[in-house]
Protein backbone atom coordinates (compact mmCIF):
# COMPACT_ATOMS: atom_id res chain seq x y z
CA UNK A 1 0.00 0.00 0.00
CA UNK A 2 1.28 3.15 -1.18
CA UNK A 3 2.61 5.58 2.10
CA UNK A 4 0.23 8.48 0.69
CA UNK A 5 -2.74 6.73 1.35
CA UNK A 6 -4.13 6.63 5.05
CA UNK A 7 -7.01 4.57 5.70
CA UNK A 8 -7.96 4.24 9.06
CA UNK A 9 -8.66 1.01 11.12
CA UNK A 10 -11.65 0.51 11.38
CA UNK A 11 -12.28 1.16 7.27
CA UNK A 12 -10.02 -1.90 6.30
CA UNK A 13 -11.53 -3.91 8.66
CA UNK A 14 -15.08 -3.36 7.06
CA UNK A 15 -16.67 -6.29 6.28
CA UNK A 16 -19.22 -4.94 4.08
CA UNK A 17 -19.32 -2.79 0.87
CA UNK A 18 -20.70 1.22 0.21
CA UNK A 19 -22.58 0.90 -3.10
CA UNK A 20 -23.72 4.61 -4.42
CA UNK A 21 -27.55 3.33 -6.25
CA UNK A 22 -28.49 6.64 -8.35
CA UNK A 23 -29.02 9.09 -8.61
CA UNK A 24 -28.88 9.03 -12.22
CA UNK A 25 -28.75 5.03 -12.88
CA UNK A 26 -30.90 3.51 -15.45
CA UNK A 27 -32.45 0.76 -13.35
CA UNK A 28 -33.93 3.59 -10.88
CA UNK A 29 -36.48 5.45 -13.44
CA UNK A 30 -36.07 8.74 -12.39
CA UNK A 31 -33.95 10.45 -10.10
CA UNK A 32 -33.74 8.55 -6.56
CA UNK A 33 -30.51 7.97 -4.90
CA UNK A 34 -30.04 5.43 -2.04
CA UNK A 35 -26.77 4.60 -0.34
CA UNK A 36 -26.61 0.80 -0.04
CA UNK A 37 -24.40 -1.19 2.60
CA UNK A 38 -23.53 -4.59 0.52
CA UNK A 39 -22.67 -7.35 2.43
CA UNK A 40 -21.67 -9.45 -0.75
CA UNK A 41 -25.12 -9.25 -2.76
CA UNK A 42 -27.15 -8.77 0.37
CA UNK A 43 -28.47 -5.42 1.05
CA UNK A 44 -27.42 -4.64 4.76
CA UNK A 45 -28.67 -0.94 4.62
CA UNK A 46 -30.16 1.26 2.44
CA UNK A 47 -30.44 5.33 2.65
CA UNK A 48 -32.62 6.93 0.10
CA UNK A 49 -32.06 10.50 -0.49
CA UNK A 50 -35.02 12.56 -1.85
CA UNK A 51 -35.14 16.29 -3.42
CA UNK A 52 -33.30 16.06 -6.62
CA UNK A 53 -36.03 18.06 -8.86
CA UNK A 54 -37.95 19.60 -5.39
CA UNK A 55 -39.47 22.73 -7.30
CA UNK A 56 -41.31 24.42 -4.50
CA UNK A 57 -44.45 23.87 -5.73
CA UNK A 58 -46.41 24.48 -2.14
CA UNK A 59 -44.87 28.09 -1.96
CA UNK A 60 -45.90 28.73 -5.61
CA UNK A 61 -49.28 27.76 -5.33
CA UNK A 62 -49.25 30.60 -2.02
CA UNK A 63 -48.93 32.96 -5.07
CA UNK A 64 -50.68 32.12 -8.14
CA UNK A 65 -54.87 32.41 -8.40
CA UNK A 66 -56.38 29.34 -8.16
CA UNK A 67 -56.71 27.90 -11.98
CA UNK A 68 -53.15 28.51 -12.48
CA UNK A 69 -52.57 25.77 -9.91
CA UNK A 70 -54.11 23.19 -12.29
CA UNK A 71 -49.91 23.16 -13.91
CA UNK A 72 -48.46 22.76 -11.49
CA UNK A 73 -50.58 19.41 -10.39
CA UNK A 74 -49.98 17.92 -14.33
CA UNK A 75 -45.74 17.94 -12.73
CA UNK A 76 -46.47 15.92 -9.67
CA UNK A 77 -47.98 12.45 -11.09
CA UNK A 78 -46.72 13.07 -14.63
CA UNK A 79 -47.68 9.40 -15.33
CA UNK A 80 -51.36 10.19 -14.63
CA UNK A 81 -51.52 14.28 -14.40
CA UNK A 82 -55.50 14.29 -15.21
CA UNK A 83 -56.29 12.71 -11.79
CA UNK A 84 -54.09 15.31 -10.34
CA UNK A 85 -55.96 18.12 -12.38
CA UNK A 86 -59.37 16.92 -11.41
CA UNK A 87 -58.83 16.29 -7.59
CA UNK A 88 -57.46 19.96 -7.61
CA UNK A 89 -60.73 21.06 -9.25
CA UNK A 90 -62.77 18.75 -7.25
CA UNK A 91 -61.29 20.11 -3.77
CA UNK A 92 -62.07 23.80 -4.99
CA UNK A 93 -65.77 22.96 -6.12
CA UNK A 94 -65.92 21.38 -2.44
CA UNK A 95 -65.08 24.32 -0.52
CA UNK A 96 -66.68 26.82 -3.04
CA UNK A 97 -69.91 24.63 -2.63
CA UNK A 98 -69.96 23.72 -6.65
CA UNK A 99 -72.23 20.64 -7.19
CA UNK A 100 -71.11 19.35 -10.83
CA UNK A 101 -73.95 17.86 -13.01
CA UNK A 102 -73.89 13.79 -13.81
CA UNK A 103 -72.57 14.44 -17.18
CA UNK A 104 -69.46 16.42 -16.14
CA UNK A 105 -68.56 13.43 -13.30
CA UNK A 106 -68.80 11.16 -15.77
CA UNK A 107 -66.65 12.70 -18.60
CA UNK A 108 -64.23 12.99 -15.83
CA UNK A 109 -64.56 9.12 -14.53
CA UNK A 110 -63.93 8.35 -18.52
CA UNK A 111 -60.27 10.57 -18.37
CA UNK A 112 -59.63 9.47 -14.77
CA UNK A 113 -59.74 6.33 -15.83
CA UNK A 114 -57.92 6.14 -18.55
CA UNK A 115 -55.30 8.07 -16.94
CA UNK A 116 -55.01 5.17 -14.50
CA UNK A 117 -54.71 2.20 -17.20
CA UNK A 118 -51.92 4.65 -18.70
CA UNK A 119 -50.33 4.93 -14.90
CA UNK A 120 -50.78 0.65 -14.26
CA UNK A 121 -49.22 0.21 -17.76
CA UNK A 122 -46.17 2.46 -17.41
CA UNK A 123 -45.58 1.11 -14.09
CA UNK A 124 -46.17 -2.78 -15.03
CA UNK A 125 -44.78 -2.79 -18.07
CA UNK A 126 -41.53 -1.37 -16.62
CA UNK A 127 -41.36 -4.06 -13.64
CA UNK A 128 -40.72 -6.43 -16.72
CA UNK A 129 -38.13 -4.88 -18.17
CA UNK A 130 -35.87 -4.61 -15.00
CA UNK A 131 -36.94 -8.45 -15.03
CA UNK A 132 -35.56 -8.35 -18.55
CA UNK A 133 -38.56 -8.66 -20.41
CA UNK A 134 -38.70 -5.64 -22.79
CA UNK A 135 -41.19 -6.59 -25.12
CA UNK A 136 -44.21 -6.55 -22.93
CA UNK A 137 -43.01 -3.01 -22.49
CA UNK A 138 -43.10 -2.54 -26.00
CA UNK A 139 -46.62 -3.93 -26.44
CA UNK A 140 -48.77 -1.67 -24.08
CA UNK A 141 -46.67 1.51 -24.80
CA UNK A 142 -48.85 1.67 -28.05
CA UNK A 143 -51.64 1.62 -25.91
CA UNK A 144 -50.69 4.92 -23.61
CA UNK A 145 -50.12 6.55 -26.67
CA UNK A 146 -53.92 6.05 -28.00
CA UNK A 147 -54.61 7.30 -24.39
CA UNK A 148 -52.35 10.43 -25.18
CA UNK A 149 -54.24 10.43 -28.40
CA UNK A 150 -57.33 10.98 -26.36
CA UNK A 151 -55.81 13.22 -24.22
CA UNK A 152 -54.79 15.57 -26.72
CA UNK A 153 -58.45 15.66 -28.79
CA UNK A 154 -60.00 16.62 -25.52
CA UNK A 155 -57.51 19.23 -24.33
CA UNK A 156 -54.88 19.55 -26.46
CA UNK A 157 -52.10 18.26 -24.54
CA UNK A 158 -50.55 14.74 -23.76
CA UNK A 159 -47.92 14.54 -20.83
CA UNK A 160 -49.09 17.24 -18.57
CA UNK A 161 -52.51 17.97 -19.69
CA UNK A 162 -54.28 20.70 -17.31
CA UNK A 163 -57.36 18.78 -18.24
CA UNK A 164 -60.92 20.57 -17.20
CA UNK A 165 -61.56 23.62 -15.32
CA UNK A 166 -63.35 24.32 -11.85
CA UNK A 167 -66.72 23.15 -12.59
CA UNK A 168 -66.11 20.89 -15.17
CA UNK A 169 -63.85 20.94 -18.69
CA UNK A 170 -62.90 24.06 -20.82
CA UNK A 171 -65.00 22.91 -23.77
CA UNK A 172 -67.42 19.86 -24.95
CA UNK A 173 -65.70 16.65 -25.72
CA UNK A 174 -65.63 16.42 -29.40
CA UNK A 175 -67.25 13.67 -31.40
CA UNK A 176 -63.45 12.70 -32.16
CA UNK A 177 -62.71 11.97 -28.33
CA UNK A 178 -65.61 9.46 -27.78
CA UNK A 179 -64.78 7.73 -31.18
CA UNK A 180 -60.90 7.11 -30.15
CA UNK A 181 -62.11 6.18 -26.79
CA UNK A 182 -64.66 3.16 -28.45
CA UNK A 183 -61.74 2.56 -30.72
CA UNK A 184 -59.25 2.03 -27.42
CA UNK A 185 -61.86 -0.43 -25.71
CA UNK A 186 -62.24 -2.25 -28.67
CA UNK A 187 -58.45 -2.74 -29.37
CA UNK A 188 -56.72 -2.80 -25.80
CA UNK A 189 -58.65 -5.76 -24.34
CA UNK A 190 -56.69 -7.78 -26.89
CA UNK A 191 -53.59 -6.24 -25.76
CA UNK A 192 -53.48 -6.23 -22.27
CA UNK A 193 -54.68 -10.67 -22.40
CA UNK A 194 -51.20 -10.42 -24.72
CA UNK A 195 -49.63 -8.63 -22.17
CA UNK A 196 -50.61 -10.74 -19.09
CA UNK A 197 -49.73 -13.75 -20.91
CA UNK A 198 -46.36 -12.57 -21.67
CA UNK A 199 -46.01 -12.05 -17.85
CA UNK A 200 -48.53 -13.05 -15.26
CA UNK A 201 -47.83 -16.95 -15.97
CA UNK A 202 -44.37 -16.67 -16.59
CA UNK A 203 -41.79 -19.00 -14.94
CA UNK A 204 -38.82 -15.93 -14.89
CA UNK A 205 -41.28 -13.45 -14.42
CA UNK A 206 -42.81 -15.40 -11.01
CA UNK A 207 -39.44 -16.39 -9.84
CA UNK A 208 -38.24 -13.17 -9.73
CA UNK A 209 -41.44 -11.35 -8.42
CA UNK A 210 -42.61 -14.00 -5.79
CA UNK A 211 -41.66 -13.25 -2.52
CA UNK A 212 -39.46 -10.32 -3.28
CA UNK A 213 -39.73 -6.69 -1.90
CA UNK A 214 -43.60 -7.88 0.27
CA UNK A 215 -44.59 -5.97 3.30
CA UNK A 216 -47.49 -7.15 5.61
CA UNK A 217 -50.58 -5.44 5.75
CA UNK A 218 -50.13 -4.28 9.54
CA UNK A 219 -46.73 -2.46 8.44
CA UNK A 220 -48.42 -0.72 5.29
CA UNK A 221 -51.03 0.65 7.14
CA UNK A 222 -48.59 1.84 9.83
CA UNK A 223 -46.36 3.42 7.13
CA UNK A 224 -48.93 5.27 5.32
CA UNK A 225 -49.37 2.71 2.39
CA UNK A 226 -52.22 3.71 -0.05
CA UNK A 227 -53.16 2.82 -3.86
CA UNK A 228 -52.24 -0.63 -5.24
CA UNK A 229 -49.01 -0.90 -2.75
CA UNK A 230 -51.62 -1.24 0.12
CA UNK A 231 -54.47 -2.99 -1.76
CA UNK A 232 -51.92 -5.67 -2.99
CA UNK A 233 -50.93 -6.24 1.29
CA UNK A 234 -54.87 -7.54 1.65
CA UNK A 235 -56.33 -4.13 2.66
CA UNK A 236 -59.44 -2.70 0.70
CA UNK A 237 -58.51 0.84 1.18
CA UNK A 238 -59.86 2.55 -1.72
CA UNK A 239 -60.72 6.29 -2.25
CA UNK A 240 -63.11 5.72 -5.06
CA UNK A 241 -65.37 3.98 -2.87
CA UNK A 242 -64.28 4.76 0.61
CA UNK A 243 -65.40 8.62 -0.03
CA UNK A 244 -67.04 8.63 -3.74
CA UNK A 245 -66.02 11.78 -5.65
CA UNK A 246 -67.46 12.39 -9.43
CA UNK A 247 -70.48 10.13 -9.03
CA UNK A 248 -68.06 6.97 -8.70
CA UNK A 249 -70.90 5.46 -6.15
CA UNK A 250 -72.94 5.01 -9.30
CA UNK A 251 -70.41 2.57 -10.75
CA UNK A 252 -70.37 -1.22 -10.21
CA UNK A 253 -66.56 -2.29 -9.74
CA UNK A 254 -64.51 -4.50 -7.92
CA UNK A 255 -61.39 -3.96 -5.40
CA UNK A 256 -58.28 -5.99 -6.18
CA UNK A 257 -56.56 -7.28 -3.28
CA UNK A 258 -53.44 -9.02 -2.79
CA UNK A 259 -52.13 -10.99 0.05
CA UNK A 260 -48.80 -11.05 0.67
CA UNK A 261 -47.79 -7.29 -0.61
CA UNK A 262 -45.11 -8.55 -2.86
CA UNK A 263 -43.92 -7.58 -5.96
CA UNK A 264 -45.94 -9.95 -7.69
CA UNK A 265 -49.22 -9.38 -5.94
CA UNK A 266 -48.39 -5.16 -6.85
CA UNK A 267 -48.19 -6.21 -10.24
CA UNK A 268 -51.80 -8.31 -10.38
CA UNK A 269 -53.36 -5.74 -8.63
CA UNK A 270 -52.22 -3.25 -10.96
CA UNK A 271 -53.40 -5.89 -14.10
CA UNK A 272 -56.82 -6.25 -12.47
CA UNK A 273 -57.31 -2.67 -11.33
CA UNK A 274 -56.81 -1.84 -15.63
CA UNK A 275 -59.67 -4.58 -16.10
CA UNK A 276 -61.97 -2.64 -13.80
CA UNK A 277 -60.93 0.68 -15.54
CA UNK A 278 -62.03 -0.55 -18.39
CA UNK A 279 -65.19 -1.83 -17.12
CA UNK A 280 -65.81 1.50 -15.29
CA UNK A 281 -65.20 3.60 -18.92
CA UNK A 282 -67.92 1.36 -20.60
CA UNK A 283 -69.72 1.82 -18.19
CA UNK A 284 -69.28 5.64 -18.16
CA UNK A 285 -70.31 5.67 -21.83
CA UNK A 286 -73.18 4.03 -21.54
CA UNK A 287 -74.74 6.32 -18.34
CA UNK A 288 -73.99 9.24 -20.53
CA UNK A 289 -75.64 7.77 -23.47
CA UNK A 290 -79.08 6.94 -21.15
CA UNK A 291 -78.93 10.92 -19.84
CA UNK A 292 -78.82 12.14 -23.75
CA UNK A 293 -81.12 9.80 -24.73
CA UNK A 294 -83.43 10.89 -22.00
CA UNK A 295 -82.45 14.38 -22.43
CA UNK A 296 -80.99 15.72 -25.31
CA UNK A 297 -79.75 18.86 -24.28
CA UNK A 298 -77.63 16.84 -21.91
CA UNK A 299 -75.49 16.86 -24.72
CA UNK A 300 -73.80 20.55 -24.57
CA UNK A 301 -73.27 20.26 -20.60
CA UNK A 302 -69.58 20.21 -20.15
CA UNK A 303 -69.50 22.59 -17.09
CA UNK A 304 -71.54 23.09 -13.74
CA UNK A 305 -73.66 26.53 -15.01
CA UNK A 306 -73.11 27.88 -11.23
CA UNK A 307 -69.29 27.58 -11.71
CA UNK A 308 -70.24 30.17 -13.90
CA UNK A 309 -68.29 33.01 -12.56
CA UNK A 310 -64.88 30.47 -12.30
CA UNK A 311 -64.82 29.49 -15.67
CA UNK A 312 -62.68 30.83 -18.29
CA UNK A 313 -65.01 32.12 -21.65
CA UNK A 314 -64.93 30.17 -24.62
CA UNK A 315 -62.18 31.71 -26.82
CA UNK A 316 -64.33 32.92 -29.74
CA UNK A 317 -66.27 34.62 -27.73
CA UNK A 318 -63.29 36.43 -26.47
CA UNK A 319 -62.20 37.48 -29.25
CA UNK A 320 -65.40 38.84 -30.22
CA UNK A 321 -67.19 39.82 -27.36
CA UNK A 322 -66.28 42.69 -24.95
CA UNK A 323 -67.65 41.17 -21.94
CA UNK A 324 -66.24 38.09 -22.09
CA UNK A 325 -62.80 39.94 -22.71
CA UNK A 326 -63.26 41.53 -19.69
CA UNK A 327 -64.22 38.78 -17.74
CA UNK A 328 -61.49 36.53 -18.81
CA UNK A 329 -58.94 39.50 -18.01
CA UNK A 330 -60.24 39.42 -14.69
CA UNK A 331 -60.27 35.82 -14.03
CA UNK A 332 -56.55 35.93 -15.28
CA UNK A 333 -55.67 38.28 -13.15
CA UNK A 334 -56.84 35.86 -10.22
CA UNK A 335 -59.65 38.68 -9.42
CA UNK A 336 -62.53 35.68 -8.44
CA UNK A 337 -63.88 35.50 -5.31
CA UNK A 338 -63.17 32.34 -2.90
CA UNK A 339 -64.74 32.18 0.52
CA UNK A 340 -62.42 31.49 3.50
CA UNK A 341 -62.68 28.19 4.70
CA UNK A 342 -60.56 24.92 5.11
CA UNK A 343 -60.91 21.61 3.14
CA UNK A 344 -58.80 18.47 2.82
CA UNK A 345 -60.00 16.38 0.04
CA UNK A 346 -58.31 13.63 -1.82
CA UNK A 347 -59.10 11.16 -4.99
CA UNK A 348 -57.96 8.02 -5.83
CA UNK A 349 -54.66 8.79 -7.84
CA UNK A 350 -52.75 6.07 -10.23
CA UNK A 351 -50.69 5.27 -6.98
CA UNK A 352 -52.17 6.18 -4.30
CA UNK A 353 -54.16 8.75 -2.42
CA UNK A 354 -53.54 12.13 -3.93
CA UNK A 355 -54.63 14.43 -1.12
CA UNK A 356 -55.18 18.68 -1.21
CA UNK A 357 -55.26 20.25 2.25
CA UNK A 358 -56.38 23.71 0.88
CA UNK A 359 -56.46 26.80 3.35
CA UNK A 360 -57.92 30.10 2.31
CA UNK A 361 -58.10 33.43 3.69
CA UNK A 362 -60.79 34.89 1.30
CA UNK A 363 -57.69 36.06 -0.97
CA UNK A 364 -56.91 35.69 -4.68
CA UNK A 365 -54.39 32.49 -3.89
CA UNK A 366 -54.79 29.73 -1.39
CA UNK A 367 -53.25 31.20 1.81
CA UNK A 368 -51.61 26.89 2.44
CA UNK A 369 -51.82 24.71 -0.10
CA UNK A 370 -50.66 21.05 0.88
CA UNK A 371 -50.45 17.93 -1.42
CA UNK A 372 -50.53 14.81 -0.31
CA UNK A 373 -48.01 12.76 -2.35
CA UNK A 374 -48.43 9.16 -1.94
CA UNK A 375 -45.01 7.89 -3.09
CA UNK A 376 -43.33 10.45 -0.85
CA UNK A 377 -45.08 8.94 2.00
CA UNK A 378 -44.59 5.37 1.46
CA UNK A 379 -41.41 5.60 -0.23
CA UNK A 380 -39.68 5.74 2.99
CA UNK A 381 -40.58 2.06 3.91
CA UNK A 382 -38.20 1.12 0.96
CA UNK A 383 -34.86 0.82 3.18
CA UNK A 384 -37.60 -1.28 5.27
CA UNK A 385 -38.63 -3.85 2.73
CA UNK A 386 -35.23 -4.45 0.67
CA UNK A 387 -33.01 -5.21 3.72
CA UNK A 388 -31.60 -8.56 3.36
CA UNK A 389 -33.02 -8.88 -0.37
CA UNK A 390 -30.39 -8.79 -3.25
CA UNK A 391 -29.52 -5.88 -5.09
CA UNK A 392 -31.27 -7.17 -8.26
CA UNK A 393 -34.65 -7.43 -6.32
CA UNK A 394 -34.68 -4.11 -4.54
CA UNK A 395 -34.18 -2.20 -8.27
CA UNK A 396 -37.25 -4.63 -9.09
CA UNK A 397 -38.98 -3.49 -5.84
CA UNK A 398 -38.37 0.30 -6.52
CA UNK A 399 -40.66 -0.12 -10.06
CA UNK A 400 -43.31 -2.35 -8.01
CA UNK A 401 -44.04 1.15 -5.53
CA UNK A 402 -44.40 2.99 -8.78
CA UNK A 403 -42.02 5.82 -7.68
CA UNK A 404 -42.49 9.15 -9.41
CA UNK A 405 -39.72 11.57 -9.05
CA UNK A 406 -42.31 14.62 -9.57
CA UNK A 407 -44.52 13.67 -7.31
CA UNK A 408 -41.62 12.40 -4.55
CA UNK A 409 -40.24 15.67 -4.73
CA UNK A 410 -42.95 17.89 -5.13
CA UNK B 1 -70.32 6.90 15.13
CA UNK B 2 -70.79 10.29 13.64
CA UNK B 3 -68.26 13.17 13.95
CA UNK B 4 -70.14 14.51 17.09
CA UNK B 5 -69.69 11.14 18.75
CA UNK B 6 -66.05 11.53 18.08
CA UNK B 7 -65.63 14.78 19.29
CA UNK B 8 -67.83 14.23 22.45
CA UNK B 9 -65.94 11.05 23.25
CA UNK B 10 -62.44 12.96 22.72
CA UNK B 11 -63.65 15.77 25.68
CA UNK B 12 -64.55 13.60 27.79
CA UNK B 13 -61.58 11.93 27.89
CA UNK B 14 -59.37 15.32 27.51
CA UNK B 15 -61.68 18.03 29.71
CA UNK B 16 -60.89 21.40 28.91
CA UNK B 17 -58.04 20.79 26.77
CA UNK B 18 -59.66 20.90 23.37
CA UNK B 19 -61.24 23.99 21.66
CA UNK B 20 -62.56 25.23 18.09
CA UNK B 21 -64.44 21.62 17.33
CA UNK B 22 -65.73 22.04 14.25
CA UNK B 23 -66.80 20.08 11.17
CA UNK B 24 -67.26 21.23 7.93
CA UNK B 25 -66.50 19.56 4.22
CA UNK B 26 -67.07 16.20 6.17
CA UNK B 27 -63.64 16.23 8.59
CA UNK B 28 -64.02 16.98 11.93
CA UNK B 29 -61.37 19.51 13.24
CA UNK B 30 -60.12 19.79 16.56
CA UNK B 31 -57.42 21.83 18.53
CA UNK B 32 -55.42 20.15 21.00
CA UNK B 33 -52.68 21.41 23.15
CA UNK B 34 -48.55 20.87 21.60
CA UNK B 35 -47.99 19.06 24.84
CA UNK B 36 -51.15 16.45 24.30
CA UNK B 37 -50.30 15.73 21.23
CA UNK B 38 -49.15 11.83 21.74
CA UNK B 39 -51.70 11.64 24.81
CA UNK B 40 -54.05 12.22 21.88
CA UNK B 41 -52.65 10.18 19.24
CA UNK B 42 -52.26 7.34 21.43
CA UNK B 43 -55.80 7.66 22.65
CA UNK B 44 -57.49 7.83 19.21
CA UNK B 45 -55.07 5.09 18.33
CA UNK B 46 -55.85 2.89 21.12
CA UNK B 47 -59.62 3.58 21.11
CA UNK B 48 -61.58 0.05 20.03
CA UNK B 49 -64.63 2.13 18.83
CA UNK B 50 -62.73 4.65 16.76
CA UNK B 51 -59.20 3.67 15.81
CA UNK B 52 -57.59 5.85 14.29
CA UNK B 53 -55.05 4.04 13.04
CA UNK B 54 -53.54 5.57 9.85
CA UNK B 55 -52.19 8.91 9.60
CA UNK B 56 -53.09 10.25 6.41
CA UNK B 57 -50.90 13.69 6.63
CA UNK B 58 -48.96 15.51 8.04
CA UNK B 59 -48.08 19.24 7.51
CA UNK B 60 -47.76 22.52 8.95
CA UNK B 61 -48.74 26.20 8.47
CA UNK B 62 -47.47 29.64 9.11
CA UNK B 63 -49.71 32.51 10.55
CA UNK B 64 -47.59 35.35 11.45
CA UNK B 65 -49.82 37.21 13.11
CA UNK B 66 -50.98 34.49 15.97
CA UNK B 67 -48.73 36.05 18.40
CA UNK B 68 -46.58 32.97 19.96
CA UNK B 69 -48.73 30.73 18.44
CA UNK B 70 -47.44 31.05 14.97
CA UNK B 71 -47.04 27.67 13.33
CA UNK B 72 -50.23 25.29 13.44
CA UNK B 73 -48.93 21.53 13.39
CA UNK B 74 -51.68 19.76 11.25
CA UNK B 75 -52.56 16.00 11.44
CA UNK B 76 -54.66 14.42 9.60
CA UNK B 77 -55.99 11.36 10.66
CA UNK B 78 -58.14 8.34 9.15
CA UNK B 79 -60.31 5.67 10.82
CA UNK B 80 -60.53 3.12 8.28
CA UNK B 81 -63.13 1.27 10.84
CA UNK B 82 -65.34 4.02 11.11
CA UNK B 83 -64.24 5.59 7.31
CA UNK B 84 -64.42 8.95 9.10
CA UNK B 85 -61.33 11.96 8.70
CA UNK B 86 -60.30 13.80 11.76
CA UNK B 87 -58.14 16.96 11.78
CA UNK B 88 -56.14 17.75 14.71
CA UNK B 89 -54.06 21.02 15.18
CA UNK B 90 -52.02 22.54 17.60
CA UNK B 91 -50.01 25.73 17.96
CA UNK B 92 -46.67 26.65 18.75
CA UNK B 93 -44.59 29.66 19.17
CA UNK B 94 -41.97 30.33 16.25
CA UNK B 95 -39.22 31.35 18.47
CA UNK B 96 -39.59 27.62 20.28
CA UNK B 97 -41.71 25.29 18.35
CA UNK B 98 -41.12 22.23 19.96
CA UNK B 99 -43.58 19.63 18.91
CA UNK B 100 -43.41 15.87 20.11
CA UNK B 101 -42.81 13.25 17.30
CA UNK B 102 -45.58 10.89 16.25
CA UNK B 103 -43.16 8.60 14.45
CA UNK B 104 -42.57 5.81 17.28
CA UNK B 105 -46.93 5.74 16.55
CA UNK B 106 -46.96 6.20 12.59
CA UNK B 107 -43.62 5.18 10.93
CA UNK B 108 -45.06 7.28 8.00
CA UNK B 109 -44.62 10.27 10.09
CA UNK B 110 -40.93 10.16 9.95
CA UNK B 111 -40.63 11.75 6.53
CA UNK B 112 -43.87 13.89 7.00
CA UNK B 113 -42.32 15.27 10.31
CA UNK B 114 -39.15 15.57 8.31
CA UNK B 115 -40.88 17.75 5.52
CA UNK B 116 -42.31 19.93 7.92
CA UNK B 117 -38.93 20.47 9.58
CA UNK B 118 -37.79 21.39 6.84
CA UNK B 119 -40.18 23.75 5.00
CA UNK B 120 -41.10 25.28 8.58
CA UNK B 121 -38.62 24.37 11.00
CA UNK B 122 -40.67 22.59 13.67
CA UNK B 123 -38.47 21.09 15.89
CA UNK B 124 -39.88 17.15 16.64
CA UNK B 125 -38.60 16.49 19.77
CA UNK B 126 -37.58 12.80 19.52
CA UNK B 127 -37.25 12.20 16.03
CA UNK B 128 -34.71 9.77 15.09
CA UNK B 129 -33.60 11.40 12.33
CA UNK B 130 -34.48 15.10 12.20
CA UNK B 131 -32.64 16.78 8.96
CA UNK B 132 -33.65 18.39 5.74
CA UNK B 133 -35.45 16.20 3.29
CA UNK B 134 -36.14 18.13 0.08
CA UNK B 135 -34.17 20.95 0.74
CA UNK B 136 -30.08 21.04 0.37
CA UNK B 137 -28.78 20.29 4.01
CA UNK B 138 -26.55 23.74 3.84
CA UNK B 139 -29.82 26.03 3.75
CA UNK B 140 -30.42 28.19 6.87
CA UNK B 141 -33.74 29.30 6.93
CA UNK B 142 -37.19 27.60 6.41
CA UNK B 143 -38.54 28.60 3.65
CA UNK B 144 -42.48 28.13 3.52
CA UNK B 145 -42.79 30.85 6.44
CA UNK B 146 -44.57 33.87 5.12
CA UNK B 147 -41.48 36.08 5.69
CA UNK B 148 -40.18 34.71 2.73
CA UNK B 149 -42.20 36.26 -0.59
CA UNK B 150 -42.34 34.37 -4.10
CA UNK B 151 -41.09 36.80 -5.80
CA UNK B 152 -38.18 38.61 -6.52
CA UNK B 153 -39.07 42.19 -4.76
CA UNK B 154 -36.41 44.21 -6.74
CA UNK B 155 -38.65 43.35 -10.10
CA UNK B 156 -41.08 46.05 -10.65
CA UNK B 157 -42.76 43.80 -13.36
CA UNK B 158 -43.69 40.88 -10.84
CA UNK B 159 -45.49 43.39 -7.94
CA UNK B 160 -47.11 41.45 -6.08
CA UNK B 161 -50.01 43.89 -6.37
CA UNK B 162 -50.88 42.82 -9.72
CA UNK B 163 -50.26 39.37 -8.90
CA UNK B 164 -51.28 38.11 -5.32
CA UNK B 165 -53.81 39.93 -2.22
CA UNK B 166 -51.33 43.11 -2.07
CA UNK B 167 -47.63 43.38 -1.49
CA UNK B 168 -47.52 42.40 1.90
CA UNK B 169 -47.05 39.03 2.85
CA UNK B 170 -50.11 38.39 4.34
Amino acid sequence: MSAHIHLDEASIQKQTTTLNLGPTHPATHGVFQNILEMDGERIVSAVPTVGYIHRAFEKIAERRPYYQITPLTDRLNYCSSPINNMGWHITVERLLGIKTPKRVDYLRVIIMELSRIADHLVCNSVIGVDTGALTSFVYVFEFREHIYEIFEAVCGSRLTTNIGRFGGFERNFPQEAFDKINKFLEAFPRGMKEFESLLTRNRIFMERTMGVGGISAERALNYSFTGPNLRAAGVDYDVRVAQPYSSYEDFDFKIPVGTTGDVYDRFLVRNQEIWESLSIIKQALEKIAALEAADPSQKEVFYAPEADKYHLPPKEDVYTKMEALIFHFKMVMGEIEVLPGEIYSAVEGGNGEVGYYLISDGGRTPYRLHFRRPCFIYYQAYPEIIQGSLLSDAVVTMSSLNLIAGELDA
Amino acid sequence: MTHEQIIETLEAAFAGQLSDCDTAHGISSITIPAAANLKVLQFLYDSEDMQFRFLTDLTAVHYPNRTNEELCVVYHLHSLYLNKRLRLKLYVPVAAPKVFTASKLFSGANWMERETFDFFGVDFVGHPNLKRILNVDEMDYFPMRKEYPMEDPTRIDKDDEMFGRGGTIC
